[in-house]
């Protein structure tokens, strides 16, 4: 059979992997959804969980769709569609491509079709280099939850701060690493300031949403409130970008 | 008598299940890709592709599995895992449907919660991106237009302004210390960036969680804003 990297048996191949992955998520939602009544937790409160991080999740997704038209100009389609819709990372997918394509000579970006050898050597790579997480959380996640519910019953309060320190300190990071361009203001560019704006009319929309249900007590501005800034806040990155480019 | 498993002993099994089939099926891509179209890789590039990825990938893979697990939960940790995206999306999305339902994440409300956002997040995932391969080329001029650029590009910033007021509002007194050291760390020293951001949050976590415990143990964090 003649190969090509769009070659629909590669999207078959690829649509097996993304329904089975589809299927644990589906299982998955099921089975919580049903304990989630069992403990007599309300119905519409799980509907309303279930639509918020829909939402919310829209905006990434297309982001993560934009990835995929990038990786799909040196490895067709199929390939990057599997390896978005599963673990991985436009950064990580790219770098794993980029490394395997050089070990044979290649450069990412312009390797003007790839063989058969050459396309299953890079998703290869690209699958094995990423696989620890698969098989590391069912070797260590039962441990580890059983150490979180010792400490919970050894000390109640500090279980609950010791889940929000967790967040916070993922949140501090990812906060930090908004402002880490800041210092290209002293090269006399200003194009360091754009994520921080950025972040702060999220933060400011998210402020205001809150101010906004308090006074009008509209419970869906409070659900909806950060799908909202998130959006916002990437749109407002146009114009920002616009101004300090 | 045969011990009844309680839920999370159901999760656990399932989780286990459910993630090592998923692997072998991943496996089983490259291998049936090349049984079919009778190639075998190219074992120079293989080698050379895996020690220039691999090594560094492991070892924030098992820092991150580490970190995450009791973020996400077992239900979500093990979809998470195999669905991706963890930290710009999944653990984001838990956060947030933790705070709308205000339960705390070590509940079984929460592992309920978390699993039914991450669940939800993955399977909206995945239908867009299905939605986005069957229509590439119409899309591709859209969503490669100049102008929306710079939103694809600030997507962290816009999700973690809304999501560190939300958060860090309700913990401030925990979270100054860590915030400061991060915007230091960041502001300093340039290799730290985009690409090395997924390494700096187990730094950052266990040096909240220090701050935390000196903190709790000062008896500062007993009023309100303060966990």
């Amino acid at each position: 059979m003649p190969f090509s990297v769009n070659s629909p048996i590669l999207f078959l191949l690829a649509g097996i992997c993304i329904a089975a992955v589809l299927a644990q998520s589906v299982f998955f939602l099921a089975k919580a959804w049903k304990r989630g009544r069992e403990i007599g937790m309300d119905k519409a409160k799980l509907r309303q969980i279930a639509v918020t991080a829909g939402v919310f999740t829209i905006a990434p997704a297309v982001a993560i769709v934009v990835s995929v038209i990038t990786l799909s100009k040196d490895l067709g389609v199929a390939l990057p569609w599997l390896r978005l819709s599963v673990v991985g990372s436009l950064s990580y997918e790219t770098i794993a491509a980029a490394n395997s394509l050089s070990a044979m000579g290649l450069t990412f970006g312009q390797t003007g079709g790839l063989t058969a050898s050459q396309f299953v050597t890079v998703a290869s790579v690209m699958t094995l280099s990423i696989m620890v997480g698969i098989w590391l959380v069912p070797v260590i996640c039962k441990r580890m939850q059983k150490g979180v519910v010792n400490l919970e019953t050894r000390d109640r309060r500090w279980a609950d701060i010791f889940s929000s320190a967790m967040f916070i300190g993922m949140i501090s990071a990812f906060v930090g690493y908004v402002f880490c361009d800041v210092s290209t203001i002293f090269h006399g560019s200003a194009v360091g300031l754009i994520p921080v704006c950025v972040m702060a009319v999220s933060a400011f929309i998210m402020i205001a949403c809150g101010l906004l249900m308090k006074k009008t007590g509209a419970r869906w501005l409070n659900d909806y409130a950060l799908p909202i800034s998130l959006v916002l806040g990437m749109a407002s990155a146009i114009p920002i970008t616009n101004w300090l480019s | 008598m045969k011990k009844e498993l309680t839920y999370m002993d159901r999760v656990h099994r399932w989780g286990i299940a459910w993630n090592l089939s998923v692997m072998v099926i991943l496996l089983m891509f490259p291998v049936a890709v090349g049984l079919i179209f009778g190639a075998a890789p190219d074992l120079n590039g293989l080698l050379m592709g895996l020690l220039a990825t691999a090594p560094m990938y492991w070892a924030v893979g098992v820092i991150e599995t580490i970190t995450f697990i009791p973020m996400l939960g077992a239900g979500g940790s093990y979809l998470s895992f195999v669905t991706g995206n963890i930290s710009n999306l999944k653990l984001p999305c838990a956060i947030n449907a933790l705070e709308q339902a205000d339960v705390k994440a070590n509940s079984e409300e929460g592992e309920v919660v978390s699993t039914i956002a991450i669940a939800v997040s993955s399977i909206v995932t995945t239908v867009i991106i299905l939605f986005g391969v069957l229509l590439i080329t119409p899309l591709t001029p859209v969503l490669e237009a100049p102008v929306l650029a710079p939103a694809f590009a600030q997507i962290l910033p816009a999700l973690f302004g809304g999501l560190g007021v939300a958060f860090i509002s309700k913990n401030w007194r925990i979270a100054i210390a860590p915030v400061a050291l991060m915007l230091i760390l960041f502001i300093a020293i340039p290799a730290l960036n985009s690409s090395t951001v997924g390494i700096m949050v187990p730094v950052s976590v266990l040096f909240t969680l220090g701050v935390s415990r000196i903190l709790y143990k000062k008896g500062l964090l007993d009023r309100e804003g303060q966990a």
